[in-house]
C-alpha cells in the first residue's frame, strides 16, 4: 500500500472514530436516554474525549519515530482539530446545559474557580492553534508557527490539571492522564528543556 | 414550602426508558466511544471484571417489595424525579464513584439478614433486625427535595419513619449531644471498599453525624423505601438516613450502626476535605463550595439536554421554617 493510501485510510478511521461517538452522544442526550443527568454525561464525555485526542495527537510523533513510519505525521492536524472540536463541545455543554446561558454565572465561574480558569486558558491557546492550522496562515507565519504550536505541551499540562482539580476525590484517572502526559513530554525532553531555557535566559 | 406546577414536558413513569434498553444503548455508546472515551472503557472493564464480559444484563436484579405506608398529602404537587432516574443516578462510592456504577454493581447486595445496632449514651440500647426496619414503626411517605453538594437536585417520595421515634425508644441520656451513623463495611460485597480506584479514594466505613437536636427534628427521616417499595441497594438498602435540609452526602446509606455521643464525631467528607465539606453541610446558597457556586441547582426531571432545569437554591433547601431555629445565633458562613 502506498503511504498516501495509508494516510487516507487512517484519516477515514479518525473521522469516523471522532464523529460517530459524538453524534451518538448527542442523539441519546437530546432524547434523555443517557443516564439520569445527560448534562453531566455530555460534559464528562467531551472533556475526557478532548484530553484523549490531545494525548493521541502528541503520541503520533513518538510512535512514528519508533516504528519509522513518517507518513503517520500527516494525521497530527486532523487529530488536533478533533481535540479542539471536543474541547469546543465541552465548553459549549457547560455554557448551554450546565449554566444554561446565565452569562453572569458563566463569567463568575470562569473567574472564581481556578480549575475552570485553567481549562479556559487551555481552550484559548488551543483555539489559536486550531485557527493557525490553516495552510495559508501556516505559510505566512513561517518560523513563528512552530513556536506557537509548541504551546501544545503547555496545553496538555493545563488540561490534565483542569481534570485533576475538577474531581471530588477519585484521583486515579486524573493521575493516570498526568503520567501519560508527562511521559509524552519526556519523550521531547531536549526540545522542552531548550524551550524552557529560552524563556528564562 | 415551594410548590411547583408540573411543566408541559412532564412525563409519566411509563414513558421512562426501560432499564434493559437503557443499558444496551449505554454499552453501545461505550463501545463506539473507543477513541473519545478511554476512561469510559476502563469503567466497562471494571464492571465486567466481576460479571464476565457479556452477561452484564443477565445478572439478577435486586428484588424490591411493596410497602404499606401513609401517603404524603401535603407535597404531591412537587415535580418528582422519575423513579428510573432516582435509582440510576447515585453517589454511593461503596459501589463505584461514577453515578451509573451503583445500579450496576449493587444488584447482588444482601440486605436480609441485617442488623442495625443503636447504642452509646442511652438507657435502652437495642439492635434492629431486617424485619424490624419496616415493622417496628408505622411507615409514612415523605416527598422531599434532595440537594446534592454537586449542585443538582431531585424530588423523591421516600418511605420511612422519623429518626426521633427510634431515638425515643433507646432513651438518650443527658450526655447524648451528637449522633453518629455508620455504613456497612463489607469489601466482599462493596467493590468500592475493596478497590481504591472504584471507591473514589474515600475512607471506609463511611461515617456521618448530626447534632442531637437535628436528629430529633421531625423532618429527619430513616428511610426504608422510595416510590412505594423497599429501597434498592444503590439507594442505600435496607435503611438510610434522609436529612432534607442538608447536602445529600449527610444522608448516609445502608446503615449498620447509630451511636449517641457526647462529642462531635469526625465525619467522612469533612475529614477528607474540611474546607469543602463542613460538619453541618446545611444547604446554603450564599456559601459557595470553593470550586463551584451553590446559588442555583439543576433540578433533574425529564426532558434531556434541553430541559431548562436550573432553579435557585433555597436556604436550608426550602425547609427553613422547620429548621432555621436550630442554628439561631450561629455564623453559618463559619459553620458551613
Amino acid at each position: 500500500m502506498k503511504s498516501d493510501t495509508k494516510v487516507f485510510l487512517l484519516k477515514v478511521l479518525i473521522h469516523a472514530g471522532a464523529l460517530l461517538p459524538l453524534m451518538n452522544l448527542y442523539f441519546l442526550a437530546f432524547n434523555d436516554e443517557i443516564g439520569a443527568d445527560p448534562v453531566e454525561t455530555v460534559i464528562h464525555f467531551t472533556g475526557i474525549g478532548a484530553l484523549n485526542l490531545l494525548l493521541l495527537t502528541l503520541s503520533v510523533t513518538p510512535i512514528a519515530k519508533i516504528i519509522k513510519q513518517g507518513y503517520l505525521l500527516k494525521t497530527r492536524r486532523v487529530l488536533g482539530l478533533y481535540a479542539y472540536t471536543y474541547a469546543l463541545f465541552h465548553l459549549f455543554n457547560f455554557l448551554a446545559f450546565e449554566v444554561q446561558f446565565d452569562g453572569s454565572l458563566f463569567i463568575s465561574e470562569v473567574i472564581k474557580r481556578p480549575y475552570i480558569t485553567v481549562g479556559m486558558i487551555a481552550f484559548f491557546l488551543l483555539t489559536a492553534l486550531a485557527i493557525t492550522s490553516i495552510n495559508k496562515l501556516k505559510r505566512k507565519m513561517g518560523k513563528s508557527w512552530q513556536s506557537l504550536h509548541n504551546f501544545n505541551y503547555l496545553i496538555v499540562l493545563l488540561a490534565t490539571i483542569h481534570f485533576y482539580w475538577s474531581v471530588k476525590s477519585e484521583l486515579t484517572s486524573p493521575l493516570f492522564y498526568f503520567v501519560v502526559a508527562i511521559a509524552l513530554l519526556l519523550f521531547r525532553y531536549k526540545k522542552i528543556k531548550r524551550l524552557i531555557l529560552s524563556v528564562f535566559i | 414550602m415551594l410548590i411547583k406546577i408540573p411543566s408541559k414536558n412532564h412525563l409519566e413513569d411509563s414513558s421512562v426508558t426501560q432499564e434493559s434498553i437503557y443499558h444496551e444503548r449505554r454499552s453501545l455508546l461505550k463501545q463506539m466511544g473507543f477513541l473519545g472515551a478511554g476512561a469510559l472503557m476502563s469503567s466497562v472493564i471494571a464492571q465486567n471484571a466481576k460479571a464476565g464480559f457479556f452477561d452484564n444484563d443477565d445478572e439478577p436484579t435486586f428484588q424490591t417489595k411493596p410497602l404499606k405506608y401513609k401517603k404524603d398529602t401535603l407535597n404531591q404537587a412537587l415535580l418528582k424525579t422519575p423513579e428510573q432516574k432516582v435509582i440510576s443516578h447515585n453517589n454511593f462510592y461503596e459501589f463505584g464513584s461514577k453515578k451509573d456504577q451503583p445500579i450496576e454493581l449493587a444488584q447482588g447486595f444482601v440486605v436480609d439478614p441485617w442488623q442495625l445496632k443503636v447504642s452509646g449514651e442511652c438507657d435502652h440500647p437495642m439492635t434492629l433486625d431486617y424485619d424490624d426496619l419496616t415493622k417496628m414503626f408505622p411507615l409514612e411517605e415523605r416527598i422531599y427535595r434532595l440537594r446534592c453538594v454537586e449542585a443538582w437536585s431531585m424530588v423523591i417520595p421516600w418511605i420511612g419513619f422519623s429518626l426521633a421515634s427510634l431515638l425515643k425508644k433507646v432513651a438518650p441520656n443527658s450526655r447524648a449531644k451528637y449522633v453518629v451513623f455508620e455504613t456497612l463495611y463489607d469489601p466482599k460485597q462493596m467493590p468500592g471498599q475493596e478497590s481504591r480506584r472504584l471507591g473514589g479514594g474515600i475512607k471506609y466505613p463511611y461515617v456521618e453525624g448530626l447534632r442531637i437536636d437535628e436528629a430529633m427534628n421531625p423532618l429527619t427521616l430513616m428511610s426504608v423505601g422510595l416510590y412505594g417499595k423497599t429501597l434498592p441497594p444503590q439507594n442505600g438498602a435496607p435503611i438510610r438516613l434522609v436529612v432534607p435540609w442538608k447536602y445529600g452526602f449527610k444522608s448516609i446509606k445502608s446503615i449498620v450502626g447509630i451511636k449517641l455521643l457526647e462529642h462531635q464525631p469526625p465525619t467522612t467528607w469533612n475529614k477528607l476535605a474540611p474546607k469543602e465539606y463542613g460538619f453541618y453541610a446545611n444547604v446554603n446558597p450564599s456559601h459557595d463550595h470553593p470550586r463551584w457556586s451553590q446559588a442555583s441547582e439543576r433540578h433533574i426531571t425529564t426532558g434531556g439536554l434541553f430541559a431548562r432545569n436550573r432553579i435557585p437554591t433555597l436556604p436550608f433547601n426550602g425547609y427553613g421554617e422547620e429548621v432555621a431555629d436550630l442554628y439561631r445565633g450561629m455564623d453559618l458562613s463559619k459553620h458551613y
